[in-house]
């Protein structure tokens, strides 16, 4: 931790700080609206960066990560709502079973030699099949959907997730934070190491010893893990659960957007990813608001061409091209 | 003598004019607090897949201000897109709380419906649900919540009650009968209602199976066959809108032709497409549905103004959506005027305690229970008679008497 | 209950091949160019929705339709792959992934724009009718659509086997570097490969709407769609595209009899799993 602090341009210390400072008192002065788009952006960079770990760092593109943000949120509803069991402790068992999840799929996917854009489908895959299994049992409430109760006597129970917006604004921002922690000091380890020459030359990694299967396996097992909790997170704060949107291949692919956008393989990419694009949304829709454009669609259409201008302009990331702006070094 | 006298009328027309203007200045805030109007957002998913629908109820939603205004109510409304996504949703309905609206009306998707609750009970804005069956929706204890819709099962146990008096009144008898649903939300809620509630309306029929769909499914020739293949005189159906073409469409083909198709309570058998597409053999239908009340003043003056607003778009054909939207509106400028304020608890109450007897859809006053839950929303019997949903039961709502079993495809006009 | 089930299995075989068509495209674009076109369901969108407006207005049958759409859709993809997709041709595929995505974003919501959300069907004068042939009725407008398909096929196969400039393309496919040392013009035959999947798509679109209701929502699944018959069939295989849509059809028709209907998708998906683990190349691909 120290080191990672150590190691910081004193610039970066100074910006991180700032950040810090300004995000952890935002609400004194934020209305409730900017609240939950922030929720949000600490939502998509905490995903981000779960996801980030499988891509960026061991090179394997997974379309289907919706899988386990929505195993972990139907375990932990299910527990709470048919158990009593809080969501803290019902965490465990959601990344275990979503780890497990996403071990079988690695599993399957790299001793049998599948990569790209194979193992891409092959996870797309297992989260439709997983979709449509979920629209069938009824135990989690089929395609009805499971909903979790709104008791005002255990309005203020932050053991068990219930509370304002505060609450999920600064558990949100816990667990971005966490995860950048997290993500800098894999990237400084062996096993961080390990992943980087897996992603870009798996043969001669190979060659020089590094178990290449079991470098993904570790991959594929602290992102899924992560990625759980954050669907812990969304069953909680959402407080209703359909098969059709948690599982979506919609929301896979928006959980990637972050990522991608902000920066493939760098620690802070998916939070400056995140930065852009969940306000980028809520601009277009006030600013089409503001100017009198009523047609549904219009907004989506200047989302999908500002992707598509950031990533031919920017195909690195944004991340990577400010950071030299600001006048840091290459991160990795 | 002239000069004083005229001076101190002068002074006097002074006062006299000073106190006048003042309160004529005055009165103009006061005439405003009386007639302010109570600003409302309508969230609609009006692009994204839920996209037909949104668009559908935001129709009802523009012309019923006007109709509102005739009616003694001032609203002003925002119009909102949440792209049937969650996330955006729950940002909106903080974002036009913090634009000052009272009160919100949506949303037609029951995640959405409970993503907005989450962010109204809190900041205590009252929300009018419009449309959705889940009936989880009142049964979660939100305060700030009422329902202007039928749940799921209310549908089905008024669906099936209908079924029965549309057999009695037709003299109609078959043996057997298979329930199509889709396999999403609504049609659960429809099928968990329907497995419920068959075995105690004591039908005359047997149900021999109940077959759920995809709802992304291109076409249905898997299950019509598999319906055909069971060969029962009676098809109960939960569609949603343009999978009822698919279905007429794949029995036409494959020449199955049951006494006819009922649905217990679900879109798709009266949408535009449907009767551009099938023509001839779009009529004889049957869908058990809540219905705008053609004998209602105020269902009269609200296909009055939706017309002109909306020349290629038929009100016979669209005023469920269009008449539950602004029934919600109605609710919501309702209990503005007997709260007198737009403070979210006092508004909240007055909504609570709703009593109209003067609405749109067919039906005794529009009341809700200590839930938020409209508990008497009848259903009636629809039928397609040329290329036109006609209200054929109950007898003093019907346009037309009902026609069952149904003409065979062949020879249709 | 044979006669039922063999009835499943011949709808399932016949719309098989008009996705098989759609695949068709996608297969011949990524065996060439390695590009992965997400925006694949959108584009077919857009050529339902061409002969759609095509039968409104100047009541022309879908089927025919289909020569001039994939025309236009040659051109379409001719000037995509030299304007937008070229810079993008050898990059990481993440990078693609993101500009079809927002691409395929812009399309549907254009579409949104412009035709409504509602979808439309094409009211075909026999749209209903069908043959009946012992026990077993085929649809009219499914088998004239498998004809049209196979024939779409039967055109590019002899295509890419018969005339020089197939075979070029087909050496782009088979060794990139060995064909620009013997003197091909990569970029040109990129982009005429291009065209020429898109035509695929066009013509796809064009017979699709004979059997679906065209509407902006069905692009995501006919991308997933034609993905999951790609793979199954062979990614850079004609034959397999149209043996893996056949394969499709025909197992989600018999498991939505025979299970659940809503079931469908999940066999589907199973059966990719299960190509991708034991033979991950596809039914036909080459190792």
């Amino acid at each position: 931790m120290r080191s990672l602090w150590a190691d910081l341009p004193a610039r970066g210390r100074v910006l991180l700080g700032l950040l810090l400072g300004a995000l952890l008192s935002a609400p004194l002065v934020a209305d409730r609206y900017l609240i939950s788009v922030l929720i949000l952006v600490f939502y998509f960079a905490y995903l981000g960066e779960a996801w980030n770990i499988m891509m960026g760092f061991a090179g394997q593109l997974s379309l289907g990560h919706a899988l386990y943000v929505g195993l972990g949120a139907y375990v932990t509803a299910a527990l709470w709502l048919y158990a009593g069991i809080g969501p803290w402790l019902g965490v465990f068992l959601a990344v275990m079973i979503a780890a497990l999840f996403g071990l079988a799929i690695g599993w399957l996917g790299w001793r049998f030699g599948i990569e790209g854009v194979y193992f891409a489908l092959l996870t797309i895959a297992f989260a439709e099949f997983t979709r449509i299994a979920f629209d069938h049992l009824d135990a989690f409430g089929g395609s009805g959907g499971l909903f979790l109760p709104v008791n005002t006597a255990q309005a203020t129970e932050w053991w068990n997730l219930r509370g304002g917006p505060l609450l999920f604004y600064y558990l949100a921002l816990a667990l971005a934070a966490c995860a950048v922690l997290l993500v800098a000091r894999l990237g400084r380890s062996g096993l961080g190491y390990q992943w980087l020459a897996v992603r870009e030359d798996p043969q001669a990694a190979s060659a020089l010893g590094i178990n290449v299967f079991r470098a993904r396996m570790t991959a594929m097992l602290i992102s899924s893990s992560m990625t759980a909790v954050g669907g812990v997170f969304y069953a909680f704060y959402y407080r209703s659960l359909f098969p059709a949107q948690v599982f979506d291949i919609g929301r896979s692919i928006e959980l990637i957007l972050a990522p991608v956008i902000g920066g493939l393989g760098t620690v802070f990419g998916p939070v400056v990813g995140a930065f852009i694009l969940t306000p980028l949304g809520e601009t277009l829709i006030a600013v089409m608001d503001r100017v009198g454009v009523d047609a549904p669609g219009a907004k989506a259409i200047f989302y999908g061409l500002s992707l598509m201008t950031i990533i031919y302009v920017q195909p690195n990331g944004v991340w990577p091209w400010l950071a030299r702006a600001l006048g840091f070094k290459e991160q990795a | 003598m002239s000069t004083t006298y005229r001076a101190v009328l002068t002074r006097r027309r002074l006062v006299t004019g000073a106190a006048a203007s003042t309160t004529l200045l005055c009165a103009p805030a006061t005439i405003k607090a009386q007639t302010q109007a109570l600003k409302i957002a309508v969230l609609l998913p009006r692009s994204g897949y839920l996209a037909p629908a949104g668009q559908s109820c935001d129709r009802g939603a523009r012309v019923a201000p006007k109709v509102l205004a005739d009616f003694g109510h001032k609203v002003e409304l925002v119009h909102i897109d949440f792209e049937s996504n969650v996330d955006i949703a729950r940002t909106q309905a903080e974002r036009v709380i913090n634009d000052g609206v009272h009160c919100i009306v949506g949303a037609f998707d029951s995640a959405a419906s409970i993503a907005i609750a989450q962010v109204c009970e809190p900041r205590q804005v009252p929300f009018v649900v419009n449309i959705g069956a889940a009936p989880q929706l009142t049964e979660q204890g939100y305060k700030f919540l009422v329902r202007n819709f039928p749940t799921g099962v209310m549908l089905v146990g008024n669906g099936l009650k209908l079924i029965k008096d549309l057999l009695a009144a037709t003299h109609a008898s078959p043996k057997s009968a298979v329930f199509l649903h889709a396999n999403d939300t609504f049609g659960t809620a429809q099928r968990q209602g329907m497995d419920r509630m068959f075995p105690a309306t004591e039908m005359p029929f047997q149900l021999l199976e109940s077959i759920a769909y995809d709802p992304k499914a291109q076409d249905l020739s898997v299950e019509v066959t598999k319906i055909r293949s069971l060969q029962p005189d009676l098809v109960l159906v939960v569609t949603r809108a343009a999978d009822a073409i698919k279905l007429v469409r794949d029995m036409v083909r494959q020449r199955f032709e049951p006494m006819g198709i009922v649905s217990p309570g679900s879109p798709g058998l009266y949408d535009e497409e449907f009767y551009q597409a099938l023509g001839p053999l779009a009529d004889f239908h049957i869908y058990n549905i809540p219905w705008a009340n053609p004998k209602s003043q105020m269902t009269q003056a609200l296909e009055a103004a939706f017309k002109p607003a909306n020349p290629s778009y038929r009100f016979a054909v669209e005023c469920f959506n269009v008449g539950f939207t602004f029934e919600a509106l109605l609710i919501a400028a309702d209990g503005f005027k007997r709260a007198g304020t737009t403070n979210g608890p006092e508004l909240m109450a007055a909504i609570r305690q709703t009593n109209l007897t003067e609405h749109v859809m067919i039906g005794d006053a529009i009341r809700f229970d200590t839930k938020g839950q409209n508990v008497s929303i009848p259903s009636a019997v629809m039928q397609n008679r040329n290329r036109t949903p006609a209200i054929v039961l109950p007898a003093s709502v019907a346009t037309m008497a009902p026609v069952f079993p149904m003409p065979g495809w062949q020879g249709r006009t | 209950m044979v006669s039922i089930l063999a009835n499943v299995a011949v709808q399932g075989i016949l719309t098989g091949l008009v996705y098989g068509l759609m695949a068709l495209g996608l297969s011949v674009i990524f065996g060439v160019v390695r590009v992965v076109n997400f925006a694949h369901g959108e584009f077919t969108v857009i050529a339902m929705y061409a002969a759609f407006v095509l039968f409104t207005a100047l009541k022309l049958d879908p089927i025919i339709a289909m020569l001039p759409i994939a025309i236009v859709f040659f051109g379409i993809g001719y000037l995509l792959q030299m304007v937008l997709i070229n810079p993008f041709v050898g990059r990481a595929e993440h990078e693609q992934f993101i500009l079809l995505v927002g691409l395929a974003i812009v399309i549907v919501n254009a579409l949104l724009m412009i035709f409504g959300p509602d979808a439309h069907p094409t009211n075909l004068s026999y749209a209903f009718d069908s043959y009946l042939v012992g026990s077993l009725i085929f649809d009219k407008v499914r088998v004239y659509a498998a004809i049209a398909a196979l024939g779409v096929a039967s055109a590019l196969f002899l295509f890419f086997r018969f005339t020089q400039t197939g075979t070029a393309i087909r050496a782009c496919a088979d060794n990139l570097v060995g064909a620009a040392v013997v003197g091909l013009n990569i970029n040109r035959l990129y982009a005429l490969t291009f065209g020429l999947g898109l035509a695929c798509v066009g013509a796809a679109g064009a017979l699709m709407v004979t059997i679906a209701d065209v509407a902006p929502s069905l692009a995501p699944a006919y991308t997933l769609l034609a993905f999951t018959i790609v793979i199954i069939g062979g990614l850079g295989s004609m034959a397999g595209a149209l043996i893996g849509g056949i394969l499709i059809g025909v197992s989600e028709a018999l498991a939505g009899f025979l299970v659940a209907p809503s079931m469908k998708s999940m066999f589907s998906f199973g059966l990719l799993i299960a190509v991708l683990i034991l033979r991950p190349q596809g039914l036909m691909g080459r190792t």
